[in-house]
């Protein structure tokens, strides 16, 4: 049972360590080379999988402050002001003032490195599909070994 | 506003890019000026702040003003601006080597090439600059996509060298991201020096996370920097390509791949814990000892000039990593010597293949008949590099080899030593072989090696200015950093020695 | 090939496995990431000094501003690239080996018509919202411009590129993009002329009448909208050459 205990306390590494390996052997081993594009966004989606669920605390919610917090309670009557006017007032406030505990809120920074991280993953993709496409217009086929056997043939 | 220069070394060839891209699909003309002015500005502000490191110590420069690990920082020491200015200095000769091969080459796509080459430059430098781990991450990125796009705008061949190469650069790259966030989750923090202060202060040194990161780390930036046996993706990318990619990613992206491990080893996990703990400098080392032989001897099998050379980069990677791994004082300071001086003699190599294959069309080694008396600049240019690759003074190369030797010998790994010296004399024979062909031409046989010399005479004068130029003036500054090496030494010796090789390795 | 491949992938997997029992609990409020001075910092003090709700986008936007102003550069970059890779002159056209466009005509189907005709502007509107409100609630510049993309892709899978390219021409999308990075750039060089380092808002202050709290909220702003430029063009360029094959004249 211990060893149940360890496995289902840490479940969230397993996982993405298994789709990341599914990831990595399908960019090694296949011939074809749009199947390799497909394993590298598994694999870069594994990655972020992983950093995303460092951040996640227990009975948390997202990083956006509550209403509440933002524009306390003496200050309803100006519900439809303006947000500056708002900042303006609590620019001295202390994060007690506000109620801020830190346990309420998930960890914003693996959110903010994994948007980073998709957008990187994203342009790779299109620039791997646009080289594939080029492959395909000058040699006529997108699997890698019949490309290497018309260079071979072709020297 | 010179508190701002090390700001201005990565953002100026930014900036440019932009413009260049917008401006420059309507007019071709004005896309080289734009670039050379870049680069200059970008020269200035590494001679600035190296001058600012030797002599007020190193510059921490916030962005956004936020105290670090809260916001992103430069931190500029010794070994930083030294491998910045030879970074821009490289990207500026490159730059003007470019100014006839780029519209030659690729006759409609010269306004995003310039775009893609600055945007090369701004990674590289934004790389060697930075002090925190993630950036470096967004960074190494940036000048892979770049460098991806620049390979595969060339022939037929160079296209699949480009996707062999972008699926090994996206494993290598998320490797290293993958470390960073193993140290991320035992650590908390993202800054260089604030990961080494947290890992000390929760006495992590040991634990399985870290070791793994470690490895993870490394072995992202070995395939980076093609460590033999990850180096598949480098001899044909550097072959096939234009011309100017050759010459601008042979010498710097391996190199600033090393400056990375070693800031990663230096840096974020202390001396102490890369060389004591885990106890594999003897492996790593003959690792390196098998990539030198494994570079020189392919080297030698080549017909095809760049092909080469580029197993001479894998080779010199080999001598690099070997000499940081040596745990030795002397080692290391002869490595750091080694990325700025191999930075140049690769230009100088790579800028003599691209002049040749430009003036006569051919990529194999018998282009180089009789170009003694065609080329002679050029060949001049050409043994200044050669003789450094070898190793012969008073050329730099000589005294990186000699700093490396001596690392190799006081840290009593001969086997190190023994490679340097076979690689050397491989080097010898192959570029004797080279200068043999371009002094005498081929052997005549039967009378027909006269008609084979005046028809490879025809057409074949000397290199034109604008390619000339950057590879005298890369031959003038091999013998320069030689001659002065003194100096460099002292400013890597004093970044060196802050951190007590000789106490913590008995 | 095979089987080297997968005794390297599971020696990876072991190599990544070993290290996991050294790892904090899901789902742990004690872990070191969430413990550190460096998170506790972001979530308590982002609203006093920045005055933004959103963490996420205020981290993104401000205290890691010069990350963000290269991942747009990274976007740019694969724009142009794709560009460079596959646009080519008519001349060199004749030489293919493999023929990746087909060549007949579409036309719009009534019912997929009338349904982009009110789905469309509703998709632009929400786009300028999730960048405009992207400091209330999740969204910000590359949430934003690439719904605004989308919204352009959906036409062009309607009807044609054609169509698609009398809203966003092929000479602007360039221009667009550019200029996207150069209003990142611009807040940066801004700050800079004004004697404080790059991307410090707070300086900014001085040529706007705002508090220097105000100042890091309202440059955040210009700085997504800088970013959405700059991906709703990107997407929208990639798109059409991966699709026409770089000759953005009539897709698949």
């Amino acid at each position: 049972m211990e060893v149940f205990d360890a496995i289902s306390a840490k479940f969230n590494y397993w996982i993405y360590i298994i789709i990341m390996m599914i990831g990595l052997y399908a960019m090694m081993s296949k011939n074809n080379l749009v199947k390799k594009l497909i394993g590298m966004s598994i694999f870069q989606t594994a990655i972020i999988l992983f950093y995303v669920s460092i951040g996640v605390k227990e009975g948390a919610t997202i990083p956006i402050l509550y209403h509440e917090q933002v524009h306390p309670a003496h200050d309803s009557g100006h519900h439809g002001s303006d947000t500056e006017h708002a900042a303006d007032e609590h620019v001295t406030a202390h994060a007690t003032d506000l109620h801020i505990e830190p346990d309420q809120f998930t960890n914003p920074l693996p959110h903010v490195l994994m948007l980073t991280a998709i957008v990187v993953g994203v342009a790779t993709l299109g620039l791997g599909l646009a080289l594939t496409q080029k492959l395909y217009r000058e040699f006529g086929s997108i699997e890698e070994s019949e490309i290497l056997e018309s260079i071979k043939s072709a020297k | 506003m010179i508190e701002q220069s090390p700001a201005i070394i990565v953002l100026a060839p930014f900036l440019f890019s932009i413009i260049v891209a917008i401006v420059g699909v309507k007019r071709e003309g004005i896309c080289f000026p734009l670039v050379l002015l870049s680069l200059a500005i970008t020269v200035a502000a590494s001679v600035a702040t190296l001058i600012q490191v030797v002599d007020t110590g190193p510059i921490r420069y916030w962005f956004g003003g936020w105290e670090p690990p809260m916001g992103i920082e430069l931190r500029v020491d010794g070994l930083n601006a030294l491998v910045a200015l030879a970074v821009s200095i490289v990207s500026l000769l490159t730059a003007f080597y470019s100014k006839r091969a780029v519209p030659a080459e690729l006759p409609d796509k010269v306004s995003q090439y310039y775009t893609l080459y600055l945007l090369l430059v701004t990674g590289l430098l934004g790389m060697v600059l930075t002090g925190d781990a993630f950036n470096l991450y967004v960074l190494i990125e940036i000048s892979a996509l770049t460098s991806y796009a620049l390979i595969g705008m060339g022939s037929k061949r160079a296209t699949l060298a480009a996707y062999k190469y972008l699926i090994m650069g996206t494993i290598g790259a998320s490797f290293y991201l993958l470390g960073v966030g193993y140290l991320y989750i035992k650590t908390g923090s993202l800054n260089m020096v604030d990961i080494q202060g947290q890992i000390v202060a929760n006495g992590l040194l040991g634990s399985p996370a870290i070791i793994v990161s470690f490895i993870l780390i490394m072995v992202g930036v070995w395939i980076k920097m093609a460590f033999f046996p990850l180096h598949a993706w480098l001899p044909n990318s550097y072959a096939y390509g234009p011309t100017t990619t050759s010459a601008l990613l042979g010498p710097l992206v391996t190199k600033v791949m090393i400056y990375v491990m070693i800031r990663m080893i230096l840096t974020v996990f202390s001396p102490e814990f890369a060389f004591i703990e885990l106890d594999w400098n003897n492996i790593v080392v003959w690792m390196s000892v098998v990539a030198i032989l494994a570079g020189s001897i392919s080297a030698l099998a080549q017909t095809n000039l760049q092909k080469m050379l580029a197993f001479l980069i894998i080779a010199e990677v080999g001598y690099m990593v070997g000499g940081v791994w040596l745990a030795d004082d002397m080692g290391m300071v002869g490595a750091i010597y080694h990325i700025i001086a191999d930075a140049f003699m690769t230009l100088c190599v790579f800028l003599f293949a691209g002049i040749i294959l430009t003036k006569t069309g051919k990529r194999d080694l018998s282009a180089m008949e009789g170009l003694f008396k065609k080329m002679p600049l050029t060949m001049v240019g050409f043994l200044v590099g050669a003789f450094s690759l070898i190793g012969i003074p008073p050329t730099a190369g000589f005294f990186s080899k000699w700093y490396l030797i001596q690392g190799g010998i006081s840290s009593g790994q001969y086997e190190y030593v023994v490679a340097l010296l076979i690689s050397s004399l491989i080097n010898a024979v192959l570029f004797f072989r080279i200068i043999e062909i371009a002094y005498f031409g081929t052997k005549p046989a039967e009378g027909h090696g006269h008609h084979h010399e005046e028809e490879s005479a025809e057409g074949v004068t000397e290199a034109p200015f604008s390619m000339l130029f950057p590879l005298l003036a890369t031959a003038a500054l091999l013998l320069g950093i030689g001659l002065y090496n003194k100096e460099v030494v002292a400013i890597i010796t004093d970044f060196v020695s802050q951190f007590n090789f000789g106490v913590i390795i008995p | 090939m095979k089987t080297l491949s997968l005794i390297a992938v599971v020696i990876t997997g072991l190599l990544l496995l070993s290290a996991v029992h050294d790892f904090p609990d899901w789902a742990d409020p004690e872990s070191p990431a969430s413990d550190y001075r460096l998170s506790q910092h972001y979530i308590t003090q982002t609203f006093p000094e920045t005055g933004v709700p959103n963490m996420v986008t205020a981290v993104l936007a401000d205290y890691r501003g010069y990350d963000t102003m290269f991942e747009t550069v990274v976007v740019f970059t694969a724009g142009i690239a794709i560009i460079g890779l596959l646009r080519r002159s008519p001349s060199s056209r004749n030489k293919d080996k493999g023929k990746a466009t087909r060549t007949y005509k579409k036309k719009p189907d009534l019912i997929v018509d009338t349904t982009c005709r009110l789905l469309i502007p509703i998709i632009q509107i929400f786009a300028l919202y999730v960048i405009a409100h992207g400091h209330h609630s999740p969204g910000g510049g590359f949430q934003g411009g690439v719904i605004f993309g989308a919204s352009f892709i959906l036409i062009t899978l309607t009807r044609d590129l054609q169509a698609a390219q009398k809203w966003v021409p092929e000479k602007r999308i360039l221009n667009l993009a550019g200029i996207g990075v150069l209003l990142y750039a611009g807040f940066g060089f801004a700050c800079m002329l004004l004697g404080d380092n790059f991307l410090d808002y707070a300086i900014l202050h001085k040529i706007m009448p705002a508090t220097p709290t105000e100042a890091r909220y309202h440059s955040m702003l210009g700085v997504e909208i800088g970013v959405a430029f700059t991906v709703t063009a990107i997407m929208f360029s990639i798109y059409s050459n991966l699709a026409s094959n770089g000759e953005m004249k009539e897709t698949l």
